[in-house]
């Protein structure tokens, strides 16, 4: 028998519910070689959304924490300081990340809290079945934009690393993806840096890692890849936001 | 032996937390509570606590959350509207049994309302705070040395039952100066072997948690919650009694409004009225017995709050409705006079 990949220690042994074809899998197990990596697994402690990844409590093995609806920022801060020492991380949709929790999440950067987020743009609500979200794109069909997002009803989406970029919190604005083996490596890379930058204390790190969503976007998971490529990364450049060195 | 001094309210509130044990404090300013914050922002530091400004009420109780499940004692401090908005966090610190103190300097409601102290909060502390089958710890202290005394305790029960409890004070007692013996610094520490704190590599990972999306094992889960809260409606009640084993006249009342009504009481008694006094310190658990005992020999109840009649269903069910139940109140920010009391009490033992 060939092993095909080992499971980072970091990563459950248990089968996720991700649908086929959809990022948060392949997330998931980079966050957990960067835990792996960095040898921080007894001492990080994740904080998993509501939304696709709620149950990413069950498939990290560190510590988890669930929290509500977008606070898991507010959720983060109240760990980290209490634990200063602990690794924290929280890991969010879209709707989570940039709706709901807009303030959490403009506030915890700007205070330049010593965490990690991980950001999963699929410009879509995921788990309660396909609606708009704070990133769905112009003109996108979604359940509660039948006739395609028109920014004129429903307003533009939210760039949030550049949104953020202004701030003077923040010590790592990166957004990735994961489309391509090279786009992964980079992926992998700034979530490595978000995590090193908590361990060296330079405060908030944000990766926001630009996904597909197959079943809501009602595409297969090759055409789906085919289309975060021709709309997504258009309207949301991958790249660095914000570093400090 | 701790030594007797004059503190405001909201700053002996703060300091008996931090002797209490608490080492992180959250919270937003708003009025008549402010002080707790300006307070916890001079001492934490200095105890090597945490403060922080949060960055709004939602976001103070979601911290609540996150340091209670890393095994922090924490508090946060609010009045009600911003009580309003720490509902959902509430709700989900029930749901994970995390402990923590959440304190409530209520203000005349609804809506922005005002800032002068009342009791119109009852409902929303007693009912469950927040979506869901869950209760919170909630005492109402009626002066600064039993809200100090009474912080101490509600950090160890919560400790103890793992469900947040609620200090419900209002804007006179947070505000008024009294002397105050305040409580020796907690010494001892408490296992909390479920918290998130990292593994070490040492156990399985701990998941604080309140979702089950499988229905048999959500009851299950909330069904052992209430088995705790059955355990503490029979051991933890707590109620003064003042004159009350020979009123004819009791009166139901918490917190602030109760001192008022000892002094119309003493008015009354004067008269020849038998008047009386059942004050709960626990708002829930509801000192049920005690009420029911009493009203084998009382005529009459009459309940006084800072509301339009919020408590009165509990004294009603209490006594299961064997004696009428009267009320007197103010609400809005007005306090009731001991001779508007009185005047009560006149008409109901003319009657
Ligand atoms: C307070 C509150 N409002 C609404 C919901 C319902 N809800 C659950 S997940 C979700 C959206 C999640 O979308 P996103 O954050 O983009 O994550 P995804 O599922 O796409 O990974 C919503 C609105 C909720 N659980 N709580
Ligand atoms: S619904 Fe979309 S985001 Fe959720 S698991 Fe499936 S593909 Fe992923």
């Amino acid at each position: 028998m060939s092993v095909v990949f080992d499971r980072p220690h970091a990563l459950a042994d248990v089968s996720t519910h991700y649908c086929p074809g959809c990022f948060h899998g392949i997330i998931h197990r980079l966050v957990a070689e960067c835990i792996d990596e960095l040898g921080i697994e007894g001492k990080t402690i994740g904080i998993a959304p509501v939304g696709c990844s709620v149950l990413a409590y069950n498939y990290f093995n560190c510590d988890m924490i669930q929290a509500a609806h977008g606070r898991a920022p507010a959720v983060a801060t109240g760990v980290k300081r209490a634990n200063p020492d602990k690794v924290v991380f929280t890991y969010q949709g879209d709707g989570d990340l940039a709706a709901i929790g807009t303030a959490e999440t403009v506030h915890a950067a700007t205070r330049g809290e010593n965490i990690t987020v991980i950001f999963v743009n699929n410009a879509i609500y995921g788990m309660t079945g396909g609606q708009m979200a704070p990133t769905t794109l112009p003109g996108q069909i979604t359940q509660t934009t039948p006739f395609g997002r028109d920014v004129k009803e429903a307003g533009n989406p939210i760039r949030v690393c550049e949104l953020l970029s202004s701030l003077d919190g923040p010590a790592l604005l990166q957004r990735v993806t994961c489309d391509t083996v090279p786009h992964i490596r980079d992926a992998r890379k700034a979530i490595l840096k978000g995590f090193q930058n908590q361990l060296e204390g330079k405060g908030f790190s944000l990766i926001e890692v630009v996904s597909t969503c197959p079943t809501n976007w009602g595409l297969s998971p090759v055409k789906a890849i085919e289309w975060l490529r021709q709309n997504m990364l258009p309207y949301y450049p991958l790249g660095v936001y914000k570093e400090v060195k | 032996m701790s030594e007797k001094v004059i503190m405001k309210g909201n700053e002996a509130l703060a300091e008996a937390a931090i002797r209490a044990g608490c080492k992180c404090f959250f919270g937003y300013p708003i009025t008549p509570q402010t002080e707790v914050a300006a307070y916890m922002a001079k001492r934490m530091p200095k105890v090597g606590g945490v403060y922080l400004q949060a960055e709004s009420e939602i976001a103070a109780i979601n911290m609540i959350y996150g340091a209670a499940a890393s095994g922090a004692r924490c508090m946060t401090s609010s009045s009600s509207p911003g009580i309003s908005l720490k509902a959902e966090g509430i709700s989900y610190i029930c749901g994970a049994d995390l402990p923590a103190v959440i304190v409530n300097m209520t203000r005349g409601g609804p809506g922005l309302g005002g800032i002068q102290p009342a009791q119109s909060d009852y409902y929303q502390a007693t009912r469950g705070l927040g979506h869901g089958d869950a209760r919170l710890l909630v005492f109402a202290p009626a002066s600064i040395q039993e809200m100090c005394d009474l912080m101490t305790t509600a950090f160890d029960l919560a400790d103890k039952y793992r469900m947040p409890a609620m200090i419900l004070g209002d804007g006179a007692i947070g505000q008024m100066m009294e002397p105050v013996i305040l409580p020796e610094p907690a010494t001892r520490t408490i296992d909390k072997p479920w918290a998130a704190t990292g593994t070490e590599l040492k156990r399985a990972h701990n998941i604080v948690n309140s979702l089950y999306l499988q229905p048999d094992q959500l009851e299950d889960n909330v069904r052992a919650r209430f088995e705790r809260y059955v355990q503490i409606e029979a051991t933890e009640p707590r109620c003064e009694e003042y004159l009350a084993d020979d009123a004819d006249i009791l009166i139901t009342a918490y917190g602030i409004s109760s001192r008022i009504v000892k002094s119309a009481i003493k008015k009354a008694r004067a008269e020849g009225i038998k008047a009386g006094l059942l004050r709960p310190i626990t708002l829930w658990p509801f000192p049920k017995a005690v009420l029911k005992k009493h009203a084998a020999h009382a005529k009459a109840f009459l309940d006084v709050e800072l509301n339009m009649g919020q408590m009165i269903d509990d004294v009603r069910m209490a006594i299961e409705y064997a004696r009428p139940v009267e009320f007197a109140g103010r609400t809005g920010g007005i306090i009731i006079t001991p001779d508007e009391i009185l005047a009560k009490l006149r008409e109901m033992e003319a009657k």
